[in-house]
C-alpha cells in the first residue's frame, strides 16, 4: 500500500513593498498606489483551485483513521468488469490441474506481447534468455531454475500461468501486475525461449537458414 | 499670496513619479524571475523521501523497466505508485536487513502504506492522463527527464501550462516511435521533423483538438 503526501502547496510569495523615503505627500501617494496595485494583482492568487478539496489516487487523508483516501473493499465486493477471463485463463488450471494447451490461438502478436511482458516482469530474475541469471539474481536473489531443463520443458503450460498468478517458492504472485491474457502470452514466449535451444538448423525454414549464413 | 509649493517641488515630484515607475518595474522583474526560479517551480530540486529510493540504481543499474512498478501507466490516467509488496518481491531476499529499508519492512509487516513526497504535482483543475500519452508515442523522458540518472527524483520541467502547450501545439517535435516510449536514453533522430509528422498521422493524433480547453480542463 502506498500513500502520496500532497504537501506541495505553492505558498504564495508576499511581495515586500517596504520603502524608505516618502517624506512628501506625493511620494507617499505613489507608494500607496503601487501597494494598492500589487494588492489587487496578488489578490487573485490563492491556491484553493490548485489544491481542491478532493482526493487524487492514493492520496493521504486526515479524515479516515487509517490515513488513506482510498478505501478498502467491503467484504464480498464483486469486481464490476468482464468476467470472461476468469477461470482457466486467469489460473491456468481446470479442477486444480494445470492444463496443457492454450485457451486461445498463439499468434505472432501474442508472442511479441509475451516477449515484452516477460522482459518487464520476469527477466529481472529469470534473465532475458530464461537461464535464471537475471540482474536480481546477480545481486543476491536466490537463483530460480533455468527453463532449459527436461523437467521444466515437460511441465504443462498451465503451470507457468499458475506460477505467474500465485507465485512459487520465493517468487511472489504477479496476479496484480500481469493481466490474465498476458500470463498466457508470457507462457507462450517461455515456450519459444525453450524451443530456441532445442531447434537445429535443419528445423528452420529455408529463408531463416539463409539468414544464419 | 505666497506660493504653496517651492520651485524645487517640481523636481521632487518628477523624481518620485520616475522612482515609482522604476520600483513597479523592478517588482515585476523580480516576481517574474522568482516565478520561473527553481525556488518556486521545484525544477531540479531533488525531493527528500522517507525511503531514499534510487531510480538510478534500479533502472540504470539493474535494468528494471518503468512498468515493473508503475503498472497502470499504459491503461490509466495514473501511472501508479507500487504497493509495498512490489518492493518486497526482491527485498524479502535482497538487502532484507538493510536499515535503509526498515520503513519498507515495517510497512509490509503492519500493512500500513509507505508515504512518498509527491514530485510531480499538477494543479487539481488539470486532468492529465498518462495512458493516452503513452499510446500516442510520448516518451517518459520527454516530461520526466532521464529518471534513470536520478538518485532521488526531481522535476526537469515546470509542468506549467505554457510548457504543456508547447507540445500540444507541436506534437511532431516530441513524438517518438511507440517502441521507444520507455527508452530513457532516446534521442530524436536528425530527421525528427519528417518522422514526427509521419508518426502524428500514423498514430492519429488529433492535432486540431489538442489545444481545446476541455482536453485538459473539465
Amino acid at each position: 500500500m502506498t500513500t502520496i503526501s500532497d504537501d506541495m502547496d505553492g505558498g504564495l510569495l508576499a511581495s515586500g513593498n517596504r520603502h524608505a523615503p516618502g517624506a512628501r505627500p506625493r511620494g507617499a501617494a505613489a507608494i500607496a498606489g503601487i501597494a494598492l496595485a500589487a494588492a489587487i494583482v496578488f489578490a487573485g492568487c490563492h491556491s484553493d483551485m490548485y489544491n481542491q478539496k478532493k482526493y487524487k489516487p492514493l492520496a493521504a487523508s486526515e479524515f479516515y483513521p487509517d490515513g488513506q483516501a482510498s478505501r478498502p473493499l467491503v467484504d464480498g465486493t464483486v469486481v464490476h468488469r468482464d468476467h470472461s477471463d476468469d477461470g482457466v485463463i486467469a489460473s491456468g488450471k481446470v479442477n486444480g490441474v494445470p492444463v496443457n494447451g492454450f485457451p486461445f490461438p498463439v499468434t505472432e502478436q501474442i508472442l511479441r506481447r509475451g516477449q515484452e511482458r516477460y522482459n518487464i516482469y520476469c527477466s529481472p530474475c529469470h534473465g532475458r534468455t530464461g537461464d535464471g541469471r537475471g540482474m536480481a539474481v546477480q545481486r543476491g536473489f536466490p537463483q530460480p531454475p533455468s527453463y532449459h531443463t527436461d523437467s521444466l520443458r515437460a511441465r504443462p503450460v498451465g503451470h507457468v500461468v499458475d506460477v505467474i498468478a500465485h507465485g512459487f517458492g520465493r517468487m511472489y504472485p504477479y496476479a496484480d501486475r500481469v493481466a490474465p491474457r498476458d500470463r498466457w502470452a508470457i507462457a507462450a514466449y517461455i515456450r519459444a525461449l525453450q524451443a530456441s535451444r532445442q531447434t537445429t538448423v535443419a528445423d528452420l525454414p529455408p529463408s531463416q537458414r539463409q539468414q544464419l549464413k | 499670496m505666497a506660493q504653496i509649493f517651492h520651485p524645487r517641488t517640481k523636481v521632487l515630484s518628477r523624481a518620485s513619479i520616475m522612482a515609482g515607475a522604476i520600483v513597479l518595474a523592478a517588482c515585476t522583474v523580480v516576481a517574474a524571475a522568482l516565478y520561473r526560479s527553481s525556488y518556486f517551480t521545484g525544477v531540479n530540486e531533488a525531493r527528500q523521501q522517507d525511503v531514499p529510493f534510487s531510480h538510478q540504481h534500479h533502472v540504470a543499474g539493474l535494468g528494471i523497466d518503468c512498468r515493473y512498478c508503475h503498472t497502470s501507466v499504459e491503461k490509466s490516467s495514473f501511472a501508479g505508485i507500487p504497493p509495498t509488496t512490489t518492493c518486497m518481491t526482491c527485498h524479502s531476499q535482497v538487502w532484507n536487513t538493510s536499515p535503509m529499508l526498515a520503513p519498507v519492512r515495517l510497512s509490509f509487516q503492519t500493512n500500513t502504506p509507505l508515504t512518498w513526497a509527491r514530485v510531480h504535482d499538477l494543479p487539481d483543475f488539470v486532468y492529465f492522463n498518462h495512458s493516452i500519452h503513452i499510446a500516442k508515442g510520448i516518451g517518459c523522458s520527454t516530461c520526466h527527464g532521464q529518471v534513470d540518472r536520478m538518485p532521488l527524483v526531481w522535476k526537469v520541467n515546470t509542468l506549467y501550462m505554457n510548457w504543456c502547450l508547447d507540445c500540444h501545439r507541436h506534437p511532431e517535435e516530441q513524438i517518438r516511435p511507440k517502441e521507444e516510449v520507455f527508452n530513457m536514453a532516446y534521442q530524436p533522430p536528425a530527421d525528427q521533423a519528417a518522422l514526427g509528422a509521419s508518426l502524428v498521422r500514423q498514430y492519429q493524433v488529433r492535432t486540431q483538438q489538442l489545444t481545446d480547453c476541455s482536453i485538459c480542463h473539465r
